[in-house]
This record gives structure tokens, sequence and C-alpha cells, in this order.
């Protein structure tokens, strides 16, 4: 069934888009991703402005994150407390990330930093979590006690607050300063972070995987609330017929990956994430690795 | 003498005005609505003469369909540091969003060079590009570029040979328009040449627009992007809590 889109002005399968979108709710629910960096290229792909596509996209994560979230705190796996912290950071770090954006624009060449930005933080991102989860699976296969969280220098900070459900008792800095990193790589890469947020909490902050899940997709929903409201106002390129698309596919999918990944080990679920984070990093890098088809490109004009 | 003169001007010009363009089309307006997914325009018409039909040289038509202009940066990749960049851009001061050419036989035959230039005629030609910056050299080849990519997803066509034309009077041709579509007035042309040169033009338009809720929904991201972007959030926080409380309600 085609369907003719009122902002994009193009006309789209719309089973095709509830199909995708029900893809990516799926993995947005299981690992607590907004699937922004899959969903984004994946409607360049069918024919979506770039533009439309990253405006859009932002609106039907709140949708899905918000479904995800939804179950997560049916079973009480949301940090509340985190998750706040994490978004003060993260508002700020999205400001800033738009003054940056806006700066990389008038030098141009704003694409091309986009997609080396991705290639790097997924290679970086995808390759240590690939490693460590193969390390954690082999360990308990083998049977050796999984190793205890170390106290270093993270535990020495002042402003220290409790987390009760994330079990922590750190400083509130490090969640602060992972928040507006997130926030600043978020508002420059188009998308909610989530790919990022999931393993610096996991890494960095120490947070048990399955809070991370949750707690990832409430701060998601507020990044990506306000960076569509900014898209909807500045560039009126929200989409709300393929946003509707995509989400109603997309919130059945968040629903159906929250129980898939509650059923699954931690390792388990962090390897997946991790193959698949490489895949994207990959097929972005052939993209600029390989010679393109067609080396000229049209844009239109005047709209820096 | 004044009165010989008009005469006399009114006898020359008069076989070049002798025929004259009759037309009809299917529709002179396309409205864009949920389920369009592209457009056919019959444009067919008649010529009009008071004398007898001129045998040599034989009658030829040609038909253009032209959308809205826009300005478009073209832009060329190139091999830096090992990775595929952006580099060169030309600004393209005006492409037709569509523009389709259909003629009775071969452009080249139907049309000489000079007569395409003054009426713009063919698709090259059609395009106005001023200036590229001082670096590039090869500008044709943005332009080249612009044409392929747009040829490519239908924006822009060449039709030759699909505008028939009964004994030199009755003529016909469709025009295939593409689902992405932008709104505006679509200028169609339709020329009657002979021996290549043109000998009568007619001009009308074609009123594209998106109707209903595309319409709606359309000037309502415009007019009032806030409540179009709230409108936005609520749908989304709607759908993600009705599918959860859906699921949740399955389960029990």
């Amino acid at each position: 069934m085609q369907i003719f889109l009122p902002i994009a002005e193009v006309s789209v399968n719309a089973f095709l888009l509830l199909g995708l979108g029900g893809l990516v709710g799926v993995l947005s629910g299981m690992f607590g991703v907004g699937g922004g960096f899959l969903m984004t290229p994946l409607l360049f792909f069918i024919g979506i402005p770039p533009a439309v596509a990253v405006a859009t996209e932002a609106n039907q994560i709140v949708a899905s994150s918000f479904s995800g979230v939804l179950a997560h705190f049916k079973r009480k796996t949301v940090d509340l407390r985190m998750g706040t912290v994490l978004l003060i950071g993260g508002l700020i770090g999205a400001a800033l990330g738009v003054l940056v954006f806006n700066y990389l624009k008038s030098l141009g060449q704003v694409d091309l930093l986009v997609k080396l930005c991705y290639v790097v933080f997924l290679g970086v991102i995808g390759g240590l979590m690939f490693l460590e989860s193969l390390r954690a699976i082999r360990n308990t296969r083998k049977g050796a006690p999984p190793k205890r969280k170390k106290h270093n220098w993270i535990h020495g900070l002042p402003f220290k607050m409790r987390f009760r459900v994330s079990g922590l008792y750190i400083s509130v800095i490090p969640p602060l300063v992972v928040g507006v990193a997130v926030g600043i790589l978020a508002a420059i890469m188009g998308v909610g972070g989530g790919f990022i947020m999931v393993p610096a909490m996991i890494y960095l902050l120490g947070m048990p995987t399955k809070v991370v899940v949750g707690t990832s997709l409430f701060q998601i929903i507020f990044v990506t609330a306000f960076t569509t409201m900014l898209h909807a106002t500045t560039n009126y390129t929200v989409d709300i017929v393929l946003a509707v698309l995509l989400l109603v596919g997309g919130v059945v999918g968040a629903q159906i990956g929250a129980r898939i990944g509650v059923k699954m080990k931690a390792e388990q679920l962090r390897i997946l994430l991790a193959m698949m984070v490489l895949a994207v990093c990959g097929k972005l890098a052939m993209d600029l690795l390989l010679q393109p088809a067609e080396l000229y490109s049209l844009g239109a004009a005047g709209g820096h | 003498m004044r009165p010989f003169l008009i005469l006399l001007a009114f006898v020359i010009a008069l076989p070049v005005w002798a025929e004259d363009i009759v037309l009809g089309l299917s529709k002179d307006q396309v409205s864009i609505n949920t389920s369009f997914d592209g457009s056919e325009i019959l444009i067919f018409g008649a010529v009009k003469r008071e004398e007898p039909i001129p045998d040599e040289p034989r009658l030829h038509v040609i038909v253009t369909v032209s959308g809205p202009s826009e300005r478009v940066t073209v832009r060329r990749k190139e091999k830096r540091f090992g990775i595929w960049v952006n580099t060169d851009a030309v600004e393209v001061d005006r492409a037709p969003s569509f523009y389709a050419v259909s003629s009775s036989t071969l452009l080249g035959l139907s049309l000489t060079e000079t007569e395409d230039q003054r009426h713009s005629v063919s698709i090259p030609r059609a395009i106005r590009s001023v200036g590229a910056p001082m670096n590039i050299t090869d500008s044709e080849s943005f332009t080249r570029a612009l044409i392929r990519i747009k040829s490519a997803s239908n924006q822009y066509q060449l039709n030759e040979g699909t505008v028939s034309v009964d004994e030199q009077t009755l003529f016909r041709t469709a025009i295939e328009l593409p689902a992405a579509l932008t709104e505006g007035v679509y200028e169609t042309r339709i020329f009657l040449t002979r021996g290549g040169n043109v000998v009568s033009k007619y001009e009308t338009s074609i009123l594209v627009r998106k109707v209903g809720m595309e319409r709606w929904l359309y000037a309502l991201s415009r007019e009032n992007a806030f409540l179009y972007g709230l409108m936005s959030l609520a749908i989304a926080i709607a759908a993600g809590w009705g599918a959860s409380a859906i699921f949740t309600a399955l389960r029990r």
C-alpha cells in the first residue's frame, strides 16, 4: 500500500515502514538504545530526504522509548535518580552540541564529520564491548567467578549520592559528565545516544546491565522530545505521517524487545549489541572507503 | 501608404501564424492526497489552419512540462586521505524540480539549435547555471550530473517519438508524473515546428497541489510549528503508552 508523505513529499510503502519500525523497536526494547543509528541510514536508503529522516526519527524514538520504559518500570529496572542526573547532563550537552554542530556547519563538511564520528565511536564502543562480553562468556563457561567491582578513583570524588536501584554509592560528577558528553555527541550525530550511553553506564559507572536499559530509555525520551521540538520549529522537517507509521511498528516491537531482553543473559545481550554496532560501523566505513557509484550529489542551495 | 504597409506586414506575417493550436488536457489540476502514487496527464489537441496543409517540411510537435524551479547545489566527491569526501560544489541557479520533453520525432530533427536556445526546450537548456566558482573548470560535468541524477528518478524525462501526430492535424501524448512531486504551477508548452523552426507556440499550466489531510498537515507544520511539534510528541507518547497497556492486558 503506497502512501504519500506530506512533509517528505515522497510516496512509500506503508507496510515497509511498519516493518522497519517494528524491527528497530525490538532492538530498542532489548538493548535500551533508541535505534536511531540504525533507522536513520535505513530511511535514507528507502528515499526519505536526510533532513526529514533525522527529525522524524527523533519523534519515533520518543514513542518506542516511552513504550519500552513503561515495560521496564513494571519490572522496576529504571533508576530514576540516576536517569535524572544523566538527563540534566544530557540537556546541557545537547545545547552545547547544537552550538558545535552549527560551528561545524559553517565550516562545511558537516556530513563527513558526522560519518567519521559514527565510525570512530561505533567502532571503539562496539569493539570494546565485543571483547569484554566474549571474555565474560568464556569465564562463566570455565566456571571462574566474575570479577568484583574494583574501587577506583571515581569513588574518591565528592558529592556522593546513593543510587538504590543500581546499588551504587558514587559521586554525581561522573554521571553528569557522561550525560554532557553523550548529549554533545547525540546532538552532533542526530541520535538519542543510547548506543554510547549504555556502554558508558556499564563500564564507566559500573551499573548493572538490567538497570542500564530502562534508565537509558528514560533519559532518551526527554532528549529526543527536545530534539523533535527543535527540528519541528526550526527546520519544519518532522513528518507526522512517517512518524506514525514507524512508531506503530516501533511501540509493538519495543514491548516484544523488552520481554526478550529480560529473558536473556547480560553477556549475551551485550555481545549482540556489540555485533550490531560493529556491523553498522563497518557499513559506514565502507561508504567512506569505497568509490561511490555516483560521485555527484544534489542538495538544496542556500540551506546552510 | 500606411494602410498599404500594414496590409503588407499582415500578408508577410500570415504564413507564420497560419497554424494555431487548440489544446485539451485530461486534467489541469493534479491533487496530491494520501494515496497519491504518481499521475499521468493526457495532452491532446488539433492544429487549426485557414489554408491547405503544407506538405513540406513536415509538421512536428514538441510538448514540455516544467515544474517550479529551485536553486540546487551539486557536490562532487573526491578521494582525500583515503576516504571519499565532498570537495567541489557548484550552485545551479535555476533547475526545474520536474521537466519532461516529449516530441513527435528525435528532438534534434524537430528543432534547430538556435530555436532550442531561444525557447529553452531541451533539458540542458531548461537548466540555468550562471557561474561556477573560479577553481572549477569543468562546470558542465556538474550540470550533466544534475540531469543524470534527476533522470534516474524520472524527474527529468526526454521522451522522443512519444507525441503521435495524425494527418498533420491531430496530436496527443501522455506525460508520466512521478510520485515524488513538488507542489506548484507546472508550465506546459506546446510547439509546432516545421523544418526545425517554431511556427506556433501555446502555453498553459497545470496546478499540482496537496489536498485534504496532506494539505492540512503541511500547512500546520509551517504556520503553527510549535503546535505541530507538540502534536507529534503527543501522538508518540500516546502510542507508546497504548502499546504498553495493550501488551499488559494481553498478558493477563
